[in-house]
């Protein structure tokens, strides 16, 4: 029995990386029949993609898996029961701005400054998003729609009070930049010049760590998880869906308000030209790769970081525009869908055959031993 | 239910990801679809010389018919004229920091000196990265020196008068325009971009004190507004719904929209283009509306930083391309400007000799 579990369980895993293998292998055909219509050579991309990424390359992709990461597992929380926040990318660069304003002014000293950067840059992330929840619930908004302004109207207000009250810089503006000692020094594997891990890629770890048990481990998570899968048996079984909306948008909108901060305290200093936009959108591609799950998603991080990374210098070693690599990114979110629908087919249609052999067998012994009966 | 609206998730994410990660490709009529997924290094392929000269472009690279084309154009002068061997490497809409300082990184490991980055993004990078390679020669088109600490010895800083020729082309503006309105499309609001409208402002009133100069901006801080043109297009429909009848474009690869509205409000409408002779790249039926173009010499720069390096004298610390040094100009190709040539001339000697200062703030 206990070997027909196992077996059972392994069977289950692999079928987990069966889809997101065959997704890969697609985006990778996809990506080059495109490189070989414009006149490039495969061979070359592959070479790239797939060399051994050197000592800083490493510590990039170690980084941006966690800012990647924090991204998806926001947009994951939504995803579970079906609401789709397209907002992160709002709801972090305002989280940001406000927590590099906050710690800039250093009202609190040292490594307090960046305990309360941090839970500013949760509550803005919250409220920002939580706009989208109660309008929802309220006023029945599509959050789609909602989060999607919320977008605009957040990069757009961030825009206007840097260039309105940012410190000039260059040709530019920027918050005022953090004291050194609110700042970490991160942890160097290598030579200094090839960079630090980031300290706060510890939030990667305890945010999915703690999102993972409050989705399967409390009843919160099981009320959200069950208004995901079937929203009027939820509410049949006294789940307050309206209460769960807004709790699950601000959760996300916290987490979100997290993304850029590992970045802030490591490297940046302040908000202003070196801010990182476009994570929001990604983190969505990186959620629906790793299936909503932490796991998955820390997955999903790694590969996406590892592209962006080792695509990087594409053109300057082959002449291929690094851009080629959001086509293969592109692609496997979209091949991903696909192919674990086609696993999930195939694998239900394998288990009914195996269950109808199986009954065919009884049926065909019992008829035996009717026959034997009606014999004797 | 469920799968329905994975399906409509799925379908947001791809629309998503294409305006959110395209950005790059918008906007610029590239011609031939090669050009977007092989970035032309062309003339880096048969390239030969003992100076081996590192190009990092901003986002958009080749093709974009302003900013990188122009960095490109001094490139391929080098080449040409000082015999050195090069690669380029291209930024993408979006990209992590450490992915501009990596990008350095590869090049000064390559053996690539000098390294110019294009554009004010890779201030801070090559402020990070100059100090692990004192023996290579930086220089940051439109950059500063970020931490202010004791200067970096092996970066120059490349910056333009860019209010200078706004002046001239404002001038031209101001005394071609009929309605006593003209217009300034902004790709960003940001202080860059708003040191063109104060040199504009400033040229038009000099001619022109009763003209009206009616100020826009596609975005506020969104890097897209460089590569908008559909926000481009809307900006400039509004100011000639206000009844501008000159319009002045520092959008980048947005121009192209504004060059739209013009041409399809018709005849007696002018554009003026910015960093290249846009002239020259416009479609045919623009071409009668383009008035002349701000010119902003990232090739002289490029150029001049490249020529430095192999004289043994490289470029450091601070240098302003202005009138003065043939930094910034005005075009005159379509001849639209033949008849005011003079007096633009009077006012550029003026700048010149100093007796007129011109803003570089609104």
């Amino acid at each position: 029995m206990n070997n027909m579990a196992a077996a059972a369980w392994s069977r289950k895993i692999g079928q987990a990386l069966l889809a997101p293998l065959i997704a890969l292998l697609v985006a990778m055909v996809v990506t080059s029949l495109v490189i070989m219509l414009a006149g490039a050579s495969v061979g070359d991309f592959l070479s790239v993609l797939l060399r051994a990424p050197s000592n800083r390359n490493w510590v990039n992709i170690a980084n941006q898996s966690v800012l990647l990461f924090l991204s998806a597992l926001a947009a994951s929380i939504g995803f579970r029961m079906n609401l789709f926040n397209i907002g992160v990318e709002g709801q972090y660069t305002l989280a940001s701005y406000v927590a590099a304003l906050v710690a800039g002014l250093a009202i609190f000293p040292g490594k307090l400054n960046i305990l309360v950067a941090i839970v500013i840059a949760m509550v803005v992330g919250g409220i920002w998003a939580g706009i989208a929840g109660v309008l929802k619930v309220t006023r029945g908004v599509s959050e789609v729609i909602s989060t999607i302004m919320l977008n605009a109207i957040a990069i757009t207000m961030v825009g206007y009070l840097l260039n309105t009250y940012g410190q000039q810089y260059g040709q530019g503006r920027r918050t005022k930049p953090l004291s050194a000692d609110s700042m970490f020094v991160g942890w160097v594997p290598f030579d200094a010049r090839d960079g630090a891990i980031w300290t706060l890629g510890l939030l990667a770890v305890l945010a999915g760590v703690g999102i993972s048990f409050l989705i399967n481990r409390t009843r919160f998570g099981f009320d959200l998880r069950a208004t995901g899968m079937n929203e009027a048996a939820a509410v049949a079984s006294g789940v307050k869906v309206k209460q769960m909306v807004v709790i699950s948008m601000v959760l996300s909108g916290a987490i979100a308000g997290l993304i850029w901060l590992p970045a802030l305290f490591n490297g940046a200093a302040y908000y202003g030209p070196p801010f990182q936009r476009g994570l929001g959108f990604a983190g969505i591609a990186v959620a629906l790769l790793g299936r909503n799950r932490p796991i998955g998603i820390a997955f999903g991080a790694v590969l996406f970081a590892w592209l962006n990374e080792q695509a990087n210098p594409l053109g300057l070693l082959v002449g291929i525009s690094p851009s080629v690599v959001q086509i293969t990114q592109g692609v496997v979110v979209l091949a991903v869908v696909v192919a674990y629908e086609v696993v999930r087919r195939w694998a239900t249609a394998r288990e009914q055959k195996a269950l109808r052999a199986t009954l065919d067998k009884a049926a065909a012994a019992s008829t035996d031993n009717d026959a034997k009966a009606v014999a004797s | 239910m469920r799968r329905t609206s994975k399906i409509a998730a799925v379908g947001l994410v791809v629309a998503l990801a294409l305006t959110g990660c395209g950005r790059s490709d918008t906007g610029t009529s590239k011609p031939g679809s090669g050009t977007s997924a092989a970035a032309d290094n062309t003339i880096c392929k048969d390239a030969k010389g003992d100076t081996k000269v590192g190009l990092a472009f901003d986002v958009g690279g080749v093709g974009d018919q302003s900013f990188n084309d122009s960095a490109y154009a001094g490139l391929k002068k080098a080449v040409s004229e000082l015999g050195v061997a090069c690669t380029t490497g291209e930024a993408t809409d979006g990209e992590a920091e450490s992915a501009r300082e990596d990008r350095l990184r590869t090049m000064a490991d390559a053996g690539m000196n000098p390294i110019v980055a294009v554009g004010f993004a890779y201030s801070e990078a090559v402020d990070k990265v100059s100090g692990d390679y004192p023996d290579v020669n930086f220089a940051v088109i439109d950059g500063f020196d970020p931490t202010g600490d004791a200067a970096n010895d092996n970066v120059a800083y490349l910056g333009f008068a860019e209010n200078e020729g706004s002046f001239l082309v404002g001038a031209a503006a101001g005394l071609k325009t009929k309605t006593n309105k003209v217009g300034f499309v902004g790709g960003v609001h940001m202080d860059l971009i708003k040191k063109f409208e104060a040199g504009f402002t400033q040229g038009v009133k000099a001619v022109n004190p009763k003209a009206k100069v009616l100020v826009g901006y596609i975005q506020e801080s969104d890097l897209k507004g460089f590569g908008d043109p559909d926000g481009g297009k809307q900006v400039a429909n509004g100011q000639l719904d206000r009844g501008a009848d000159v319009i002045y474009h520092a959008a980048g690869g947005s121009g192209a929209g504004v060059f739209a509205a013009v041409t399809e409000a018709g005849k007696g409408q002018w554009a003026i283009g910015v960093d290249s002779d846009q002239y020259l790249t416009a479609p045919d039926d623009q071409k009668a509306h383009i008035l002349t173009s701000m010119l902003k010499r990232v090739d002289v720069a490029t150029f001049d930083m490249i020529k430095s390096v192999v004289d043994g004298a490289p470029l450091k610390s601070y240098s302003t391309f202005d009138l003065k040094a043939d930094g910034v100009g005005y075009s005159t190709s379509g001849g639209f400007v033949d008849d005011i040539k003079a007096q633009l001339d009077q006012w550029a000697e003026k700048i010149k000799a100093g007796t007129i200062k011109v803003k570089t703030k609104p």
